[in-house]
């Protein structure tokens, strides 16, 4: 990478198919090894772009997964047109769900998605209009 | 300690990764809820569950984990065993109960 040069990936997320979320974060995970990126950075982009590839499919039936790598940071952005959230600040408290017990099954659905996004990026926005859809945006800024 | 001694404190079954077993392992986690495992990114490398679901893979993959030990007798899939060989993790299944298997581990040394 050089200069403004930056990386763009991007991944379908399947809504429905409960088993096979996480393999756009998978996708992600692998690349950001072989560009080299520190593995504390990969880790944080990781929990975030997991916990929201999972809402994704267990709210809004899949969406877009767009990452951009740059040299500073990586820049995700979670696009789905789903049921939209009616109150943001509501769903962004720990322990605020109105996931389905067949999520909890998969070991999701406390509440904690959006808190950990939050906490592992440094930057994060939730855009969302009910009966049209949500993007979320997160940066992680990498270390110099 | 390592993974085979993991495996030897817990009574435990390999079901795939026996050519990982001589990593070194510093610490653990046990937890059915995945978003909790998500929120302490803290070099564990263990991960103890009750939960069977590939979740629980991808969710070992995103925290760099090196193991998933499914405890009280669980025993996944193979698609679930197949996604942790190519994600390159071992798998262990013992039929100690959560509290006694982090108990054991913990007190022979794995407590960082
Ligand atoms: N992409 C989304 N589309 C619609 N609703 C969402 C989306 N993401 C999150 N939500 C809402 O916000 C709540 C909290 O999300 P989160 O903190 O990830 O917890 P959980 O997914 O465990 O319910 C969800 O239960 C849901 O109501
Ligand atoms: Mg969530």
């Amino acid at each position: 990478m050089n200069g403004d040069d930056r990386i763009h990936l991007s991944y379908q997320v399947e809504g429905g198919d409960l088993t096979r979320a996480g393999e756009a974060s998978s996708g992600v995970k692998q690349t950001l090894r072989k560009l080299g990126i520190d593995p504390g950075t990969i880790r944080r982009v990781s929990v975030c772009m997991y916990e929201g590839e999972i809402n994704m499919v267990i709210h809004a039936n899949g969406g877009l997964a767009m990452v951009d790598v740059g040299l500073d940071d990586i820049t995700i952005t979670l696009t789905d047109y789903g049921p939209g959230i009616p109150d943001i600040d509501k769903a962004m408290q720990a322990g605020w769900s109105t996931a389905a017990d067949s999520v909890r099954d998969l070991g999701f659905g406390a509440g904690m998605g959006l808190p950990n996004m939050k906490k592992y990026s440094d930057e994060m926005k939730i855009k969302s209009i009910v009966g049209v859809g949500t993007t979320v945006t997160m940066v992680v800024k990498i270390p110099s | 300690m390592t993974l085979n001694e993991v495996r030897d404190v817990l009574n435990a079954e390999v079901l795939t990764g026996e050519e990982l077993l001589d990593a070194e392992v510093h610490s653990a986690c046990g937890s059915d809820l995945m978003s909790d495992v998500l929120a302490y990114v803290h070099n564990q490398s263990l991960l103890l569950t009750g939960l069977v679901s590939p979740q629980v893979v991808r969710t070992a993959e995103m925290m760099d984990m090196c193991c998933v030990i499914f405890v009280r007798g669980k025993r996944p899939d193979a698609s679930i065993l197949q996604l942790a060989q190519d994600r390159g993790l071992a798998v262990l299944a013992t039929d100690k109960r959560m509290y006694q298997a982090c108990g054991l581990l913990y007190t022979a040394g794995l407590n960082e």
